[in-house]
């Protein structure tokens, strides 16, 4: 999808070094592919423009990038580390102090805040040792109550709702009174979505925000969000001053340039992402991961993770032992083929690893290339797919008739499935599968992406 | 004509007009500003429609196309006025949303020629499915078609309440298995019932998903499966709910639910918010899929059928 962006930025130096020496000309031309690159992953057109003019006076006012042999990758590292100081800044953590603490979540319509709601209540009961009352302020959405009332019973803490009341003023209210009374630690108000364009709503938030007097307003925000970020997080910030910032919907492919185009805006941290539906898919905001991730630099730690995810260490410990024992059958192939693709879109996967961006360019990796495999596997009876030296020539004109491929490619995929098994066979001497996993958990791997 | 006809339609362009208010005065705003003291279609005049334009979330490439189209029609510095412009730049992009061939709808309409016609709703997680489900509904459910909705999200948290809720108010009729359970069995079942039940319109409500899921998406493309089997050539429609505060993201989630399910129509949500709604422009240059509902805000009338002339008008005048 998007080659790397240092492939480029070499490419737009390339011209010059036949020429000798690399001239203003040469920059501006690889600032020109940094800021499509920035804008292509949604960053705002005008920050990305300030943001690029900052990293052109930064390129040329250091000598090192024009006597530099690869210009391209100096200039993303100054690319890379300016945005990471940009995004990152001091981690700053909750603050707790209230008795009750309370958090106020708001944003958009459908951005994730009741969702964001319940995991952080389980993190502050699981993680902190709180006790934790969620309040349900959205009057409006259906079943808005029953959803943060469901979420609520699943992460174990208690809520606090009032049906019949429309005044989400007075409900937040009544809960801080009985946080209160109850000796509760932390209280967190979900609110209803609401546009920045909507003054009643808007005054609704500010409202809301001023019968409690937080410690804590989250303002809640799609990973996905394009150039529209900048004016809602402008006027979000003008009416409630949040304090910090949920990223949500990480999970996806986006390049999530809004995380950027946001903090720019307003200058407040980024204090922790969603990534995923699941109440325990929260995380702390790694700036650096960020960065490379709007650049659409390869990100070999989310591949890693996927890799995780997928992994089942009792399954893999009866294939280490069928490898071993040369017993590696069809059944396990198609097994292998599953878990690759329950990663996600190959191409993708492929793009994350630092490198193949380059080599895959031009391949045209389809999601479909294993079908061929798995019809030829599906084709055969289960007695031949756990013994797949049972294949003989009748037996494989049978599978070729029930798959539709000619015999030839039958021929082809058991002699490539056979070295495969002989080459995994003689790995499995030396090295072990766990070993390997163990290798990349150790480059800074994390589990838990999901749903 | 009726007369109550005639109130409505009046009453639906100014919803229109309402909810692209802030699209429009934003986009024109921007655009007089541009070419306020300029006369002539120079290269800092291409840059600055080439900012309005990004800002817009039409996206770099069709950007780079609409300007390649602009300079083809207007000699470079030669003097033009506002209005000319306007109406060169209106067209260039009518043109382009033109190209797709999609037809515009003219009014809330469904192919009649077979009972029931069934929908199938899908989309990222939030994009806005539910709710427009609840609007579409009320729309047949007011032209007189026995519409039933069927609640094949048995995963997000009160989802089959959220759509229950919606049959309610608008008073349809509702199919659901509760939570939890099998999606595709639950299409599959809504379609049976509504074949029984005699009913017109069948809109089956499927749980949020982010297209990089593949199992998730396989379960989308086994739900359409069930459905086929029960009533063949069904689902008629497959409608991809996209937010219009989405950037680019949209043009990936438009490519891979299409994959997966051969999606049929766009509904574009939330048009009513200060994003500008470009990537309704992005799309319809990259597929051929029409864009046939717009959400303008969250309660039961704010959903208008997407009309491409009205919808760049809007932008310009
Ligand atoms: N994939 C993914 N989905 C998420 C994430 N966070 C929330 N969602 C989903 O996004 C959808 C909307 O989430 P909600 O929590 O209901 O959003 P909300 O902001 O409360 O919505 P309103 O109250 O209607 O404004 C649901 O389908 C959630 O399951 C995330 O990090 N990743
Ligand atoms: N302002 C505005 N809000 C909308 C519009 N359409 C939907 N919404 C709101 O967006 C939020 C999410 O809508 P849902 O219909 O629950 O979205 P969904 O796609 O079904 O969400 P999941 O099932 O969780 O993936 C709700 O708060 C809706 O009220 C619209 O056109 N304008
Ligand atoms: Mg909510
Ligand atoms: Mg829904």
């Amino acid at each position: 999808m998007f080659d790397s962006l240092s492939e480029k930025l070499e490419g737009a130096f390339k011209n010059l070094k036949g020429h000798g020496k690399l001239t203003e000309i040469n920059i501006a031309t690889s600032i020109k592919e940094i800021r499509r690159a920035l804008v292509g992953a949604d960053v705002n057109y005008k920050i990305a423009k300030e943001f690029t003019d900052k990293i052109k006076d930064q390129a040329l006012g250091s000598a090192n990038v024009l006597k530099s042999v690869k210009p391209g990758e100096l200039m993303v590292k100054i690319v890379m580390d300016e945005m990471t100081a940009l995004m990152g800044g001091d981690a700053i953590g909750l603050n707790m102090t209230g008795k009750p603490t309370v958090i106020l979540i708001a944003g958009l319509q459908g951005s994730g805040k009741t969702t964001f709601t319940g995991k952080i209540a389980k993190f502050l009961k699981n993680k902190k040792k709180k006790r934790v009352l969620v309040t349900a302020c959205d009057v409006y959405r259906p079943a808005a109550i029953d959803q943060l009332t469901v979420l609520s019973e699943q992460v174990g803490v208690e809520i606090y709702k009032e049906p019949d009341n429309k005044n989400p003023v007075e409900i937040a209210q009544n809960a801080v009174v009985y946080a209160i009374e109850q000796k509760i630690d932390v209280v967190i108000v979900d609110t209803a979505g609401r546009l920045a364009v909507d003054e009643v709503m808007m005054n609704e938030i500010a409202a809301i925000k001023k019968g409690i007097d937080p410690q804590e307003v989250l303002f809640v925000v799609d990973a996905m969000t394009g150039q529209d970020a900048v004016n809602t997080a402008k006027v979000f910030n003008d009416r409630i001053d949040f304090d910090g910032v949920v990223l949500t919907k990480l999970d996806g492919d986006t390049r999530g340039g809004a995380a950027l185009s946001v903090k720019y805006t307003v200058g407040k941290p980024i204090k922790f992402i969603s990534t995923g539906e699941k109440m325990d898919q929260l995380d702390v905001f790694y700036p650096e991961r960020m960065a490379q991730r709007i650049l659409g630099m390869g990100d070999i730690v989310s591949f890693v993770e996927r890799a995780q995810d997928q992994f089942d260490e009792v399954e893999a410990k009866k294939l280490e032992k069928k490898i071993k024992k040369n017993k590696f059958d069809f059944n396990d192939f198609l097994k292998q083929i599953d878990q690759i693709r329950r990663m996600g879109d190959l191409k993708s996967l492929m793009g994350m690893i630092p490198g193949m961006g380059k080599l895959t360019k031009n391949l045209d990796i389809d999601n479909n290339a294993f079908n061929k495999v798995e019809a030829i596997i599906q084709s055969m009876t289960p007695e031949e797919r756990g013994r797949p030296e049972l294949l003989n020539m009748s037996r494989k004109k049978r599978i070729a008739r029930g798959c539709g491929h000619d015999i030839h490619q039958i021929n082809m995929f058991i002699k490539q499935f056979d070295q495969m098994k002989k080459m995994m066979h003689m790995m499995s001497k030396g090295n072990n599968m766990q070993n390997m996993m163990r290798n990349l958990e150790r480059m800074g791997g994390r589990p838990g992406m999901g749903r | 004509m009726s007369f109550f006809n005639k109130f409505f339609n009046k009453k639906k362009e100014e919803d229109l007009q309402e909810g692209l208010q802030k699209t429009k005065t934003g986009f024109f705003n921007k655009l007089s500003k541009v070419v306020a003291g300029k006369n002539t279609v120079d290269e800092s005049f291409l840059d600055d429609l080439e900012q309005i334009l990004i800002q817009s979330d039409v996206g770099l490439d069709t950007t780079i196309k609409i300007i390649d189209r602009l300079e083809a029609k207007v000699a470079k510095d030669k003097y033009i006025n506002i209005d000319e412009l306007n109406d060169i730049l209106k067209n260039v992009i009518v043109d382009l949303l033109d190209e797709n061939k999609t037809v515009d709808l003219q009014d809330f309409e469904f192919d009649t020629s077979h009972k029931p016609h069934v929908i199938l709703v899908v989309g990222v997680n939030g994009t806005g499915k539910t709710t427009t489900i609840g609007k579409l509904a009320y729309q047949f459910t007011k032209r007189g078609h026995k519409v039933l909705l069927g609640a094949a999200d048995t995963f997000r948290a009160a989802a089959v309440d959220q759509l229950k809720i919606w049959s309610e108010r608008v008073g349809c009729d509702f199919y659901s298995k509760g939570m939890n359970a099998d999606p595709a069995a639950v299409a599959y079942e809504t379609v049976q019932y509504g074949i029984n039940e005699g009913h017109d319109l069948i809109i089956i409500d499927t749980a949020g998903r982010l297209h990089t899921k593949l199992h998730l998406m396989k379960e989308l493309t086994k739900i359409k499966n069930s459905i086929d089997k029960k009533m063949p050539g069904a689902p008629h429609e497959v409608l991809l709910v996209l937010d219009a505060t989405t950037g680019q993201n949209a043009i990936e989630q438009a490519r891979q639910f299409t994959a997966a399910t051969e999606v049929t129509a766009l509904a574009l949500t939330k048009l009513d918010g200060s994003a500008q709604g470009g990537v309704a422009i992005g799309i319809s240059d990259q597929f051929k899929i029409p864009i046939k509902f717009i959400g303008l805000g969250e309660s039961l009338e704010h959903l208008q059928v997407f009309n491409k002339k009205a919808f760049v008008e809007g932008l310009f005048n």
